[in-house]
Formats: C-alpha cells, sequence, structure tokens
C-alpha cells in the first residue's frame, strides 16, 4: 500500500476503483496536487458527460427485432418435436390459408389480417411519448368509445395474469372502415398489441392461426364479432398462451 | 373456452430447466446496457442494434459454454467485442488512423451546434477503436480494469495505456486543441 502514487492510481480514484486503504492514500496525495487533481477531476467528467450522452439509450424500449433473437435460444433448446409440430403446423395452416384465399373474399380479408395487424404493431410500438391514444387509467372511455366507433360493444381484455397491463388503446383506419388497437406492456418493457376489426357480414369462427410478419409473431382469430390479431415478439409459445386469454376472455 | 378447436401445442413442450430460463433471462437482462455501449461505440443507431443482435443470437448460442460463476456482463462485452472488430475487419468502412499517425490540425471545423452529445459523439468517433473501446468499458460502463482486461484479451496494463491515451484525446478533441483526418480503409 505504500507504492507511489501513480498515474493509474489516479484513473483508478478518478472511475472509483481503489480499495479503502489506496484511497485514503491518494485523497492525501491529490490534496497536495492540485494540477493533477483537476486532471483526475476531468476525466471523472468525461464520464459524466458519456453517462448524460448515453444513458437515454436505457430508457428507450427495446427494438422488436432484438427480442426474437433473444428468445431464439428457448427455440433452438426447444424439443424437436416440439419443432416438427410447429412446421407441420405451418404448413397445415398455409395450406388452408390458400385454399381459402382463393374461394372467398371473406377470407381473404382475413388473411389480410395478421399483415395489417404486423404493420400497426410495428408503428405504434416504439413509440415512446404517444403510444396509445387513450391511457388505460381511461378505460371505460376507452371501451365505450372504441365501441361507439367500431359498432359492436368492446372491451379491452385484461392480460394481467400474464403479467401485462393495459397502457391504452387507439382508432386506426382499416381497409373497409376503423379498427381499434390495445397495446399491453410487461414489466420488461416488452409490448404487445391486439388488433380488433369489425366482423364482415356472416363472419365465421376460425381456429387460431400463427403468421410471422417482418420478425413479429402473430396469432389471429375471428368470431362473429371481430377478427383479432394478438402481435408481439415474446415468442411464440408465450404469444400463444397470451392468444388464449384473449379468447377466452372474448370468446365467451 | 371451447377447447380443442385450434391447433395447440401443449405448452409442457418449450418449457425448458429452470437454469436454461434463468440463463437467458440474464442475457435478456443486460440487452439494454448492450445497446448503450454498442449505441456510444458506433455513433449510429442500426448498427448498434445490429451488433447487439449478433451480440445475443451468438450469447444464446454459447451460452452452455459460459461457466455461471463468471460475471454474465463482461462475457456479453467480450462477445460484442470480437463480433465488432470482426466486423471493422470485414467491412469496407470508415475507420481512422492509427494513434501515432494522425496529424494536428491547426483549425477546427466550427460546429454550429453546441450540443453537448453531438459534439462528445464526434469527439468518439474520433479517438482509434481500441482507445474508444476502453473509454465506453470503463467510463460508461464502469467494469473494472481486471474486467476490461479479460473482455478485451488484452493485459490490464495496455487496458491502463489506453485509457490514458484516450482520456487525453478526447480531451484534446473536445477542447478543439487538435483534429483527426478521417481516412477510409478498404481491407
Amino acid at each position: 500500500m505504500n507504492a507511489p502514487i501513480s498515474e493509474d492510481d489516479l484513473h483508478a480514484w478518478a472511475d472509483g476503483q481503489l480499495n479503502a486503504a489506496r484511497l485514503t492514500r491518494v485523497e492525501a496525495w491529490l490534496a497536495a496536487h492540485p494540477e493533477q487533481r483537476a486532471q483526475a477531476e476531468e476525466w471523472r467528467a468525461q464520464s459524466a458527460a458519456l453517462h448524460r450522452a448515453f444513458d437515454r439509450v436505457l430508457d428507450e424500449p427495446l427494438p422488436a427485432r432484438l427480442l426474437p433473437a433473444a428468445n431464439a435460444g428457448r427455440w433452438l433448446d426447444a424439443r424437436k418435436m416440439a419443432a416438427v409440430a410447429w412446421v407441420a403446423l405451418g404448413v397445415v395452416c398455409g395450406y388452408i390459408l390458400r385454399g381459402e384465399t382463393a374461394r372467398d373474399p371473406a377470407t381473404a380479408a382475413m388473411a389480410s389480417l395478421p399483415r395489417q395487424a404486423a404493420v400497426a404493431h410495428a408503428v405504434f410500438v416504439p413509440e415512446v411519448r404517444h403510444p396509445v391514444e387513450v391511457g388505460a387509467d381511461q378505460e371505460a372511455h376507452l371501451a365505450a368509445w372504441l365501441s361507439k366507433r367500431l359498432g359492436a360493444p368492446l372491451r379491452p381484455p385484461q392480460l394481467d395474469e400474464a403479467g401485462y397491463r393495459l397502457v391504452g388503446g387507439r382508432l386506426l383506419p382499416g381497409d373497409s372502415g376503423e379498427v381499434a388497437q390495445f397495446m399491453y406492456e410487461n414489466a420488461a418493457r416488452n409490448r404487445l398489441t391486439l388488433y380488433l376489426r369489425p366482423a364482415a357480414p356472416k363472419q365465421a369462427d376460425t381456429a387460431f392461426r400463427y403468421a410471422q410478419e417482418k420478425g413479429i409473431d402473430v396469432f389471429y382469430w375471428t368470431d362473429s364479432r371481430f377478427g383479432y390479431a394478438l402481435s408481439g415478439n415474446t415468442g411464440r409459445e408465450d404469444m400463444l398462451h397470451l392468444a388464449e386469454i384473449v379468447y377466452r376472455q372474448h370468446g365467451r | 373456452m371451447k377447447t380443442g378447436r385450434h391447433p395447440y401445442i401443449p405448452r409442457s413442450s418449450f418449457d425448458l430447466p429452470d437454469h436454461d430460463v434463468n440463463s437467458r433471462d440474464a442475457i435478456v437482462a443486460e440487452i439494454p446496457r448492450l445497446r448503450r455501449y454498442a449505441r456510444a461505440l458506433t455513433g449510429r443507431v442500426d448498427a448498434a442494434d445490429d451488433l447487439v443482435q449478433d451480440t445475443l443470437q451468438r450469447a444464446l448460442e454459447k451460452w452452455r459454454l459460459w461457466q455461471s460463476e463468471r460475471e454474465i456482463r463482461p462475457w456479453l462485452f467480450s462477445i460484442m467485442h470480437n463480433l465488432h472488430v470482426d466486423g471493422r475487419r470485414r467491412d469496407h468502412r470508415v475507420d481512422f488512423r492509427d494513434d501515432d499517425e494522425l496529424p494536428v490540425m491547426v483549425e477546427r471545423a466550427r460546429q454550429q451546434d453546441n450540443l453537448e452529445l453531438r459534439d462528445l459523439e464526434r469527439a468518439l468517433a474520433l479517438l482509434p477503436p481500441d482507445q474508444r473501446e476502453v473509454l465506453l468499458l470503463v467510463g460508461l460502463e464502469e467494469l473494472s480494469y481486471a474486467e476490461v482486461a479479460r473482455a478485451l484479451k488484452i493485459p490490464q496494463g495496455t487496458v491502463m495505456s489506453r485509457l490514458s491515451r484516450a482520456r487525453a484525446r478526447l480531451k484534446a478533441i473536445l477542447a478543439g486543441e487538435a483534429a483527426t483526418i478521417l481516412k477510409v480503409v478498404s481491407t
């Protein structure tokens, strides 16, 4: 501990990396050497400036594309059976979808649902200041407003059991009228959106379908009142679970 | 809920042993810090997130090799460092002259905006990449010198000398005493 004070000590002082004994000695030395003290304080000020410049990045919502990468680990580690099952599911869904699209316009509209939902998701999820038009603090107003505009009674589903709280909602223009988007966020600031489109005439119930649009996972389905599309990046299995919660609350 | 109507994969198929999920979550929890460092290192939003994405991918592929008694943060920065160096070698991009070749210019391009952030970003871009990395890992990410040495696979003495040069150079650039000339390096 009696080694002479070196420049490394001054850096370590500026960076808070000295142990207590050495710190005492360096502090005493700096008190007698104002020039060196000013230099070390300037280094400290540089670090503070770096924090002022870049700490804002910590508060940015994570871009969607980083989360699929993070989920890939789980995907890679998943049982092979499950992987095979998913591929089979994709093939089957794709086949069904292709067949139906050719058949009638209502199902063509169904096919556009995940894309529109994913686009709306991608537009509003990164939004920091205005992610929604009406916040969850005015939930009753939000429900009444969107019900009126979409022409069918509508309440935002509650996803609290899965750790997602309602952020709020907004109204968007759709292909053939207005659509609604609800946004949810969990403690890790991961966001989901639920896109709701009023039903086409004679719209039938469908099974869950899955699509991936530009890296966004979308589960979508219809009933006699709405087309639903839940978009997010928490990984397919979590998304399916969340879609089931929505379905349970709206399916009745 | 009407069950059995839709194709359904049992959730248990995707459940992992707890330690797997914990490791993945530990990596995911570091994403904001990786983004901050990458942003400061590259000076560009897209390039930074590309780097983070590649780092996460690599980390998730390799995490089984990662010994859990080691700190996860220096390990992730180490992966990012390797990818960044590979990227610099691979790409034909603007790079900077070696420390000793830098000419000192008398006149400094006056910056109309005096925003601290813009000045600092510009100054960082003018630092040689080796020095920039050390400066950011110490000053911004607050890694210990030993952790920086491990992450960059250089001796701690080299960490200290790069830190010293980086701080002196940053001060000079911000004070407008010296400027550096960009050189396009095609390797």
